[in-house]
């Protein structure tokens, strides 16, 4: 079994936020009745022609630039043609051997191309299935019908499961954060196929692959892709060889069930589209396009990694989501010389998780806890004017109410007890309470020491420095 | 007024009327759908009832009141546009055609919706699912195609103009055959949104008239940029109206791939007469070769039909159109397509789809598209030294009704004279230039004279053929038509 | 030229039933319209740029501003089988959705 190498390449195809569609006027939508964002030409009525959107190519030219691709200095469209109800016009308009661009990484990947395309509409079955000469009907609905697609092939760089849902939730931030697609998987504004083969370790050649479809999560791509290289293994363990075909990925049942391969080969007979004209970005809205591009979750993560020493998923956290790291940044400015690692800590592992069990958000910037808060607060901690316990409090406090944590601290009577009588006397109250536990440690049975420093903590309600209170301990006895 | 007076006026002649009140813009539409109304020559599918109130139509407009001949490709709301096919029949556009708007809005009405050719794919109007255009001069022979319907009915005064499409010369060579003037303007002066697909690169609309004026007068109307079409540019400074009355100073190339062999001896003679005629106005005639000419019946009959096997895709029985009832979808399509379609539709579908294809593409599309840009150039090259490009329109006069069905290859060569302009793109016009007997004998047929030139020219060919057409002096109707109960015999 | 399998495969592939006589009378029709276009098949065109488009147009574009769609009733009008506000079709035969 380990013998065996994953070869994977991904297709994605992700919807353009754009406000209409790729070649007429009609509004973008999503969950709408069937049929009421259509026209005569995204539905292909005699006549019509295509009027290609100027946004979409923009937002394809930033995916291109952001994935560091070649922009073709000239691009044409095809016509890819193949007879399905859900294609109206009986032909795709596709890019196909001069795409948008080509070449380009996102973290390990390579980039294959990138091209523009329309997406089809959707077909809904309604008949009786299972039967070969059912009388099946389905519905067609066009609202979805002429969006604008961007579609990212990448080399075949990935080498399992696992590496393929961690590099397609970074395209998908990468893809977030340049504000062009919603990326929504579940609402399909971002589709993952896979074409998964395997090969002997450290063999140059490539298997036959598998195209599997349909992984509608990132969950349940990587179980379709980690069911497929299981299979696949299996069948050449067995001494028998993977067929070429696609495959359906089964959200419910997580199984692969082959598409039956239809009776002709595909035969797209692709061809230049002759109603629209090339497209030849100019430098100037190439760098117009490249200067407005933010600083994007790779490059985000490195600096994270790198310059500030994070911890990788910490930093991969942050830099994932673009509103979280400018907080967990602003954060940092405010906590003048503080550590970058624990002010992460108090971002991603104390303040988030909290926001999320409180409302289910886990945005902080949109929380009620200014980031200066939240410095001064990591700042108390750390300069042990209150225990972590009390920080806790005094940081539920601030997702409640909002405010200054030293004025909570100054209220709830929260800062910690770290020398001086009351805490003397709060011990030698322990010991008087504990006194077996005293005496075991007196004869040098220090796990009693916990017994003893769980009762001073109760009594002063965790505000008692817990390095003090070990002292005092050991010196009474 | 009489009412045959009446349908001898160029739209030119009676606008100049209507504007000095002589004639009546109500009376010059009800004249017309009367005369559409008697139509003997099947050149309608749909007509405009006499005193219909027209809808949309701007009465101020440059074109108050004329009526118009539409081919029944152009999209037209509410009104059946079929295209020629039964997958369309009932077809009712939800939407007007950009060039029919152009039209309309210059207060223009439509008189009717022209017959045509199935998809424009044809040279007779034989091809017709709604039965053959007669051709005015002959009843027994073919008005041309595929524009035969306009043609027809302009020629047969069945109406005063109208607009057809030409892809391969679909609107130069009824035009020539039916004794009219027809213009195929560069590709992307007019919009063709709304202008049923027929191999998109090559597809545009243009005017069918009576005489080089009204051609020029229907261009100035049509052309414009479309934010619809966006390959569609409009004219850089519109159309003028022709005036020229001599050639001098001006340059002729014969090509003799377009003019020699193969040119009845009919039309030959009309021919070389207006070449003398171009001489005796003052311009200069000479001989030259485009040699990639000779490959233009090739490449077009790959790249044409190829982009009408993706064009004719959608009619698919989903949307509109013709559904045969099926239990499962590829029967459903396959039989729609095959009970909507005619022999000649589904005979450029296959050709186009085998040409498409894997493995023969680059035999095929790839090669033509190279064919094509060699045409290109051999037009470019001769427009370094002269101004025009003159062949005959077609090699011969309206062939009989049946006459050439049964040899698809025999009907596709005769296209040689006018596939050449619309693969390079470049605007040539066709004017009446004579009569000649066919080979076989018989009474005499128009003969159509062939002026093309650069890219956006427009203006300087109507300017051309506005003075050849002037020393031609055709003026004659076919006899039988609505205006003449006997033939003309003046003219010649 | 163009055989009998060969007609049948390009009649499936644009989604045409030919009969029995059409598949004959095909073959005979588009073998002899091939056999005169493959004469530029023998041309030299070595070095020669495909034309796709004859217009020396780039980059039109149209503004990404939404125009009102259209009544679903009328662009339901002319459909042969409207349902419930969508579009009846049979079920493809391979339906694995
Ligand atoms: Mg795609
Ligand atoms: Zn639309």
């Amino acid at each position: 079994m380990s013998d065996w190498e994953a070869v994977i390449g991904l297709e994605i195809h992700v919807q353009l936020s754009t406000r209409t569609k790729m070649f007429c006027g009609c509004e973008l939508s999503f969950g709408d009745e069937p049929n009421v964002h259509t026209c005569p030409v995204c539905l292909g009525h005699p006549g019509t022609l295509p009027a290609l959107n100027e946004r979409a190519i923009r937002h394809g030219l930033a995916i291109a630039l952001a994935l560091g691709c070649e922009v073709a200095p000239r691009s044409i469209f095809h016509r890819k043609n193949y007879f399905y109800p859900d294609l109206p016009k009986g032909y795709q308009i596709s890019q196909y051997d001069t795409p948008l661009a080509s070449g380009g990484r996102l973290g390990d990947v390579r980039i294959h191309r990138v091209h523009l395309e329309e997406d089809a509409a959707k077909l809904i079955h309604v008949g009786e299935s299972g039967r070969i000469h059912g009388s099946g009907a389905s519905l067609v609905d066009f609202n979805r019908g002429g969006t604008p697609l961007v579609e990212i092939v990448t080399e075949p760089d990935v080498r399992g499961a696992a590496e393929a849902r961690e590099w397609a939730q970074l395209l998908r931030e990468t893809v977030r954060q340049l504000g062009v697609s919603d990326v929504n998987m579940e609402e399909g504004s971002l589709r993952c196929d896979a074409n998964v083969s395997i090969r002997p370790a450290g063999s140059k050649e490539l298997g036959t692959k598998t195209e599997l479809k349909n992984m509608n999560s990132f969950r349940f791509l990587e179980r379709g892709i980690t069911a497929e290289l299981e299979r696949q293994r299996s069948l050449v363990d067995g001494g028998e060889s993977v067929v070429q075909e696609t495959l359906h990925f089964d959200p419910t049942s997580g199984e692969l069930t082959p598409l039956r391969s239809k009776e002709e080969a595909h035969d797209y007979r692709y061809f230049p589209e002759p109603d629209l004209v090339p497209l030849a970005p100019s430098p100037d809205v190439l760098d117009e396009i490249r200067a407005a591009l933010p600083e994007l979750p790779g490059a985000r993560r490195d600096r994270y990694t790198g310059e500030l020493g994070l911890a990788a998923d910490i930093a991969a956290q942050l830099a994932f989501s673009p509103a979280t790291g400018d907080y967990y940044e602003q954060t940092l400015a405010a906590a003048a010389g503080a550590e970058p690692r624990v002010i992460a800590n108090w971002v991603i592992v104390e303040l988030v998780p909290r926001l999320r069990q409180a409302d289910g958000g886990d945005d902080p910037a949109a929380s009620r806890v200014e980031p200066a808060a939240l410095a001064a607060l990591a700042g108390m901690a750390q300069s042990k004017q209150i225990s972590h316990g009390s920080a806790r409090e005094v940081l539920a406090v601030l997702i409640a109410e909002g405010g200054e944590p030293a004025a909570i601290v100054e209220r709830e009577g929260l800062a910690q007890i770290s020398a001086g009588d009351e805490l003397e006397a709060a011990v030698r109250a322990a010991i008087e309470a504990e006194p077996e536990a005293a005496e075991q440690v007196r004869s040098g049975n220090d796990r009693a020491i916990g017994r003893l420093m769980g009762a001073v903590m109760k009594q002063t309600q965790g505000r008692a420095d817990p390095g003090e209170v070990q002292k005092l301990i050991r010196g009474l006895l | 007024m009489s009412a045959p007076e009446l349908l001898d006026l160029t739209v030119a002649q009676a606008l100049e009327r209507i504007r000095s009140g002589e004639l009546g813009a109500g009376e010059y539409f009800d004249a017309y759908a009367s005369a559409a109304a008697g139509d003997e020559l099947n050149a309608y599918l749909w007509r405009a009832e006499p005193g219909s109130t027209p809808s949309g139509a701007h009465p101020d407009g440059d074109l108050a009141g004329v009526p118009i001949a539409v081919k029944d490709i152009f999209c037209t709301e509410g009104i059946q546009t079929t295209a020629g096919s039964k997958i369309l029949e009932g077809h009712r556009p939800a939407y007007t055609a950009t060039a029919v708007r152009r039209l309309t809005d210059a207060g223009a009405r439509v008189l009717g919706k022209t017959n045509m050719d199935e998809f424009a794919m044809g040279s007779s109007n034989e091809n017709s699912a709604y039965g053959p255009v007669l051709n005015p001069w002959d009843r027994a022979r073919v008005p041309g195609g595929s524009s035969g319907g306009s043609a027809a009915a302009v020629a047969g005064r069945l109406a005063p103009w109208a607009i057809g499409t030409d892809t391969g010369g679909s609107i130069r060579q009824p035009a020539s055959l039916c004794g009219v003037v027809g213009m195929k303007p560069t590709y992307g002066a007019v919009s063709r949104y709304g202008m049923i697909a027929f191999a998109s690169s090559l597809d545009q609309c243009g005017p069918v008239t009576r005489d080089v004026t009204d051609a020029a007068i229907l261009m100035r109307a049509l052309e414009g940029r479309d934010a619809c079409d966006q390959t569609c540019t409009g004219i850089d400074g519109g159309v003028e109206l022709p005036r020229r009355e001599d050639l001098r100073g001006l340059r002729f190339g014969v090509p003799a791939e377009l003019s020699g062999d193969g040119i009845d001896a009919g039309v030959r003679a009309v021919f070389e007469r207006t070449l003398e005629r171009i001489e005796e106005l003052g311009g200069e005639v000479t001989e030259t070769q485009l040699p990639n000419t000779a490959e233009g019946i090739s490449a077009y009959y790959v790249i044409a039909p190829a982009e009408a096997s993706a064009n004719l895709s959608r009619y698919d029985g989903v949307r509109f159109g013709l559904r045969q009832p099926a239990e499962e979808l590829t029967e459903m399509y396959e039989t729609t397509r095959a009970a909507g379609f005619g022999a000649e539709v589904k005979r450029r579908i296959m050709l186009g789809t085998y040409a498409l294809s894997a493995g023969y593409y680059d035999a095929y599309y790839g090669r033509a598209q190279r064919v094509r840009t060699r045409i290109a150039e051999d037009f470019a090259a001769a427009f370094e030294r002269f101004d025009f490009v003159v062949t005959p329109t077609s090699p011969s006069v309206a062939f009989e009704l049946g006459e050439r069905v049964d040899e698809p290859l025999a009907m596709y060569l005769s296209d040689y004279c006018t596939v050449p302009m619309p693969l390079a793109g470049i605007p040539a016009i066709s004017i009446p230039a004579g009569l000649a007997a066919p080979e076989a004998g018989g009474p005499e047929l128009p003969v159509g004279f062939q002026i093309a030139g650069p890219a956006f020219s427009e203006s300087r060919i109507l300017d051309a053929a506005f003075a050849l057409e002037k020393t031609i002096g055709f003026t004659l109707a076919p006899a039988g038509s609505a205006s003449q109960p006997g033939a003309g015999e003046e003219g010649r | 030229m163009i055989d009998r399998d060969e007609v049948l495969h390009v009649a499936r592939l644009a989604r045409l039933q030919l009969d029995d006589d059409e598949v004959e009378q095909a073959a005979r029709e588009l073998s002899t319209i091939l056999e005169h276009v493959d004469r530029i098949g023998s041309l030299d065109l070595e070095g020669v740029e495909p034309t796709s488009h004859v217009v020396a147009l780039e980059n039109v574009l149209r503004p990404d501003e939404p125009r009102p769609s259209w009544p679903r009733e009328q662009m339901l009008e002319g459909a042969p089988d409207p349902v419930e506000g969508a579009y009846r079709v049979p079920s493809p035969q391979a339906a694995a959705e």
